[in-house]
């Protein structure tokens, strides 16, 4: 049973940020609620007064423009996996969407809602990080941006402040001879991850690496890249023997939980193996872009 | 505080109060005795509560009430045209896509919702169009056999 709560409807971004301001800790932001009302239904989180942004229509858009794309943070995870322009300039984010959670929960969940849960299993944020996304969070004193990686501080928590909202999800131009890649391993699919892992590649002369980004899902308290398993690949020209280096590497760097779904030495297992296997499916698609 | 709850179910226009905290399937179950939706998992796991909102599929164990203000709902029992069943229940009806029941409420849903919009999918599509319902029986199959006949055209909409 949900606790009771006092509900708020704004209708602009102007009038949802005042609300924030006047009721800061004691409320909580609903845009879908497929992952906020599981927490609420089992009592973990019980807000006095809910601020209710589904309907904030100017937060919903996905834009292509000159300097990338801009994706509006109540746009619906059914709507990115549709629309014509991700499809053709960022096919990695669509391909991810039709894995996340059911068609049902897609139609009524938002990107900007997945991202603000901040759960590190989820899907979104590894495939954004990897293709380099910007979130711009709006409070009622401005804006702020700041680097997806950045935006996850630790299990559930984020860099957003109680008196502010994520507005935006901008995605840089992908560079030439760029690729994408991203799965997660699971055991039912559409479930969450039980360790997700995004690459994304940029090919150099000859087919070396001149850049890589591999984060990981579900391997630690947040979202993580890597690093050192990068340092392993980049600049070098890609053998078998580099990919399982990195992976090891990767394995190694990763702080995985033990839980129902796998144990720690499991997940460092998956790591191992995906990491080789998600940066060979990247380097496929740069060579067909 | 009670808010108002405005919205159209199966054609049929209601006008109600609700507490914030009540949830969509609570309504259509509890207040309007619609328990066609069936309350499963209630956790969003399963896919029984299916309702369709504004022409799509959500589970409706995980939208608040108050969020489907304005909204036009289907529930299953809006799919009959008075005492003539739909397509797609001919159908499951005669491939036998149920074996207890409890999740053919919400696989017709799913597979209503996947067919308003793609009318010719796959079978991959269709697996695709209910994989976010349970069906303990696995009766999987039979689902898709009525699906498949329902897109080859072999049950007319009732007149």
């Amino acid at each position: 049973m949900i606790k009771d709560f006092e509900h708020f409807a704004p209708k602009t971004l102007k009038e949802a940020l005042a609300l924030l301001d006047k009721y800061q800790d004691d409320c909580k932001v609903i845009c879908g609620g497929q992952s906020l009302l599981i927490l609420m239904r089992q009592g973990l989180v019980a807000p006095p007064y809910m601020i209710d942004i589904k309907g904030i229509s100017e937060l919903s858009y996905i834009k292509d423009e000159k300097d990338g794309l801009k994706i509006g943070a109540t746009t619906t995870h059914r709507a990115i996996e549709k629309s014509p322009v991700i499809k053709k300039k960022y096919p990695v984010l669509a391909k991810m969407e039709t894995r996340l959670a059911s068609i049902q929960t897609r139609n009524w969940g938002t990107i900007g809602g997945n991202v603000c849960h901040g759960d590190p299993a989820g899907d979104p944020l590894p495939v954004l990080i990897a293709l380099g996304a910007t979130l711009t969070m709006a409070g009622s004193k401005g804006k702020r941006s700041m680097p997806a990686e950045d935006f996850c501080l630790d299990y559930f928590e984020t860099a957003l402040e109680p008196v502010e909202l994520l507005t935006e999800i901008a995605l840089p131009i992908v560079p030439p001879n760029s690729g994408t890649a991203y799965t997660k391993f699971n055991v039912i699919e559409s479930d969450l991850a039980t360790v997700g892992v995004a690459v994304s590649v940029t090919l150099g002369a000859g087919d070396s690496c001149q850049d890589i980004r591999i984060v990981l899902g579900a391997s630690a308290p947040t979202p993580m890249r890597p690093k050192k398993a990068e340092a392993v690949l980049k600049g070098k020209k890609i053998t078998d023997a580099l990919l399982a280096q990195a992976g090891e590497t990767a394995a190694t760097e990763a702080d995985p939980i033990s839980d129902i779904y796998a144990s720690e030495e499991y997940r460092r297992e998956l790591i191992k193996v995906l990491v080789p296997r998600l940066t060979r499916e990247a380097m496929a698609n740069a060579k067909k872009a | 505080m009670k808010k108002e709850l405005k919205i159209k179910v199966n054609g049929q226009p209601y006008d109600l109060f609700v507490k914030p905290n009540t949830l969509l399937s609570e309504v259509l179950r509890d207040d309007l005795g619609l328990t066609g939706t069936k309350r499963g998992c209630n956790s969003s796991s399963c896919g029984a509560c299916t309702v369709m909102l504004n022409g799509m599929s959500v589970k409706s164990c995980s939208v608040l009430a108050i969020q489907a203000n304005g909204s036009e709902l289907v529930t299953v029992e809006g799919l009959a045209k008075g005492n003539k069943l739909s397509p797609l229940q001919n159908a499951f009806l005669d491939h036998g896509s149920y074996q207890c029941g409890f999740c053919t409420p919400g696989m017709l849903m799913s597979s209503k919702a996947l067919l308003t919009e793609n009318p010719k999918p796959t079978k991959e599509e269709m697996k695709e169009g209910i994989d976010g319902n349970i069906c303990r029986c696995t009766g999987y199959n039979s689902i898709i056999r009525a699906i498949t006949a329902v897109v080859k055209g072999e049950y007319k909409e009732a007149k």
